[in-house]
């Protein structure tokens, strides 16, 4: 199915919209009527037709306007992307593992010809022919992290494996939920991951730091994270949040359908070849209210997740100010009936709106 | 003695130690005001004979006490930063079996850290002890910008004149805390100043 690109903004004017089939394959985080934390790790071998799952790299319709809004980001502040020195060679499996990916699995938007060291890359949708001598850094414009990034939605994070830890030595993070790479870089998982409330103590982040150090090469895993962010704002950093952090209070009962918008995470991880490094991509799909709601069992189920959800968590995601009007929004759309679980929209088999 | 029972936090929050003698080659010591009062404490004759100190009295007077110890090497300076060249010097001497001790302000003690840290010491290797001032040194997470020995929260950055409120979250590899604009939401809206540990 070929895909048309958008052309569209998430700052400003904020021009992101999802089509009807971008909402179709929207990954929808809540697999039940409530949330908690949990170690939701699952393999990460494919997926139903057309679902966010069963690429690789999930290339969608916001790629080309994402990767326009990466570059202004980067413009204003190059220090979003990092690696430190010892991160170069895991730079370089990254690149290999999209290239490789990328034009397997959509060939007729990107192509890789391999000949020994050298290499020539074509990346259709953003027009770019390169060629190259793979493992030299001379002959690309940026560093091999930096390049392949710069062409692929969501954030990497590339961790070092060392001392039964991992280190978060090298990344590209321009849209993250409210987290500075410049600050965290050389920390280890637990240290990055400290402000995250509750989980310590849950013993979460103990479990999946054993589950992350043994993912073995070819059998990468995933996971999906959620958060909430007014307006379709890609860029929701710290570095700007005296910037955008008054957007979080212009929601009004008449816009918050339109404004209010749910950020879904699509975690994977892979472990690279030569470095021995895990690459940990952090894809950001964002949905607004009223398109969710337009789902039954979504509606019903967000509802109940935001209604719920502990104060500390809610508190910690950005929007226990606007829980209330979320609630008043949100109750609209659930009429009490039963939800099937798991994550799909289920559209032909749960029945509609019942008010 | 000037300690400090430092509350509970976040597992990004450093936790500093109590310096004790270890077998090494050569010891280096680097203080700031009241750390010097650890030095004292953990000083013995063997370990001063192997043993450079570099203290910033920072208003403090210990030059005679930290003298009768007979350090093989001392050296007061008047600020961290003039003193940086000769530690870096002396670290990119250092050979297998060097100590080394840190002592003071956090922010002493977490600059020091981070510069042995480059010259490829692991931190876990490397003993430090709390004393004195409890003041941060803390990096505006908006303009980079560092403000040392921050006492209150909120503060004004002293570099873009934003308010920031001080969180736990600390990165060994800058050596401060991370502040974040505390009226972003509510612009003007500024809490009332207290003391960070109040």
């Amino acid at each position: 199915m070929t895909i048309q690109f958008n052309d569209e903004s998430f700052r400003d004017d904020y021009s992101f919209h999802n089509s009807e089939r971008a909402l179709k394959r929207f990954p929808f985080p809540f697999h039940e009527d409530s949330y908690m934390y949990s170690v939701n790790m699952e393999q990460h071998r494919g997926g139903p037709a057309d679902s966010v799952y069963e690429m690789r790299f999930d290339v969608d319709e916001h790629y080309v306007s994402e990767m326009k809004d990466r570059a202004i980001v980067l413009d204003q502040d190059p220090l979003r992307c990092q690696s430190l020195p010892h991160m170069t060679l895991a730079g370089w499996d990254l690149l290999e593992l999209i290239m490789v990916s990328k034009s397997e699995d959509y060939p007729d938007l990107f192509e890789l010809h391999r000949d020994g060291d050298h290499w020539r890359w074509i990346n259709r949708p953003l027009g770019i022919d390169d060629s190259f001598t793979f493992l030299d850094e001379t002959t690309l414009p940026y560093g091999p992290m930096e390049y392949i990034t710069r062409q692929a939605q969501g954030d990497f994070a590339v961790l070092d494996q060392r001392d039964d830890m991992l280190w978060m030595d090298a990344g590209m993070v321009t849209t993250q939920a409210d987290w500075s790479l410049d600050f965290d870089i050389g920390m280890n998982f637990f240290e990055w991951h400290a402000p995250v409330p509750k989980a310590h103590e849950m013993g979460i982040f103990v479990r999946a730091l054993k589950f992350l150090l043994n993912i073995q090469q070819g059998a990468p895993a995933r996971r999906l994270n959620w958060t909430m962010t007014v307006n379709p704002l890609l860029d929701t950093s710290p570095e700007n949040y005296h910037k955008w952090g008054i957007q979080k209070t212009t929601l009004t009962p008449e816009n918050i359908g339109r404004k209010q918008h749910l950020r879904v995470e699509l975690q994977t991880f892979y472990r690279l070849p030569r470095s021995n490094a895990l690459v940990f991509p952090i894809r950001c799909y964002l949905c607004a209210f009223e398109d969710l709601t337009a789902v039954p069992k979504w509606g019903r189920r967000l509802h109940r997740v935001v209604r719920d959800l502990p104060v500390e968590l809610a508190t910690y995601k950005g929007f226990i100010d606007n829980r209330p009007l979320m609630l008043d929004y949100l109750s609209q759309f659930d009429d009490g009936l039963p939800t099937s679980s798991g994550i799909w929209p289920d559209r032909e088999s749960e029945p509609p709106l019942q008010k | 003695m000037s300690k400090f029972e430092f509350p509970p936090s976040i597992l990004s929050r450093p936790i500093w130690g109590q310096l004790e003698p270890r077998p090494g080659t050569y010891h280096l010591m680097i203080a700031d005001a009241e750390g010097a009062e650890a030095i004292l404490d953990v000083a013995t004759p063997e370990l001063m004979a192997q043993c450079h100190i570099i203290h910033i009295p920072k208003g403090t007077d210990f030059a005679a006490r930290l003298s009768k110890l007979n350090p093989a090497q001392l050296y007061e300076g008047p600020s961290y930063e003039a003193a940086l060249p000769r530690i870096r010097r002396v670290l990119g001497d250092g050979h297998m079996g060097l100590q080394i001790y840190l002592a003071g302000t956090e922010g002493l003690m977490g600059q020091a850290m981070a510069e042995a840290m480059r010259a490829g010491i692991p931190h876990s290797a490397i003993q430090t002890e709390h004393r004195g001032s409890t003041g941060r040194r803390m990096q505006c997470v908006h303009c980079k910008g560092i403000t040392e020995d921050v006492e209150t929260d909120p503060f004004v950055c002293s570099h873009c004149g934003l308010n920031l409120f001080v969180r736990d979250h600390y990165s060994r590899r800058i050596a401060a805390y991370q502040a974040v604009c505390v009226d972003a939401e509510d612009h003007g809206n500024i809490p009332e100043q207290k003391g960070i540990y109040q």
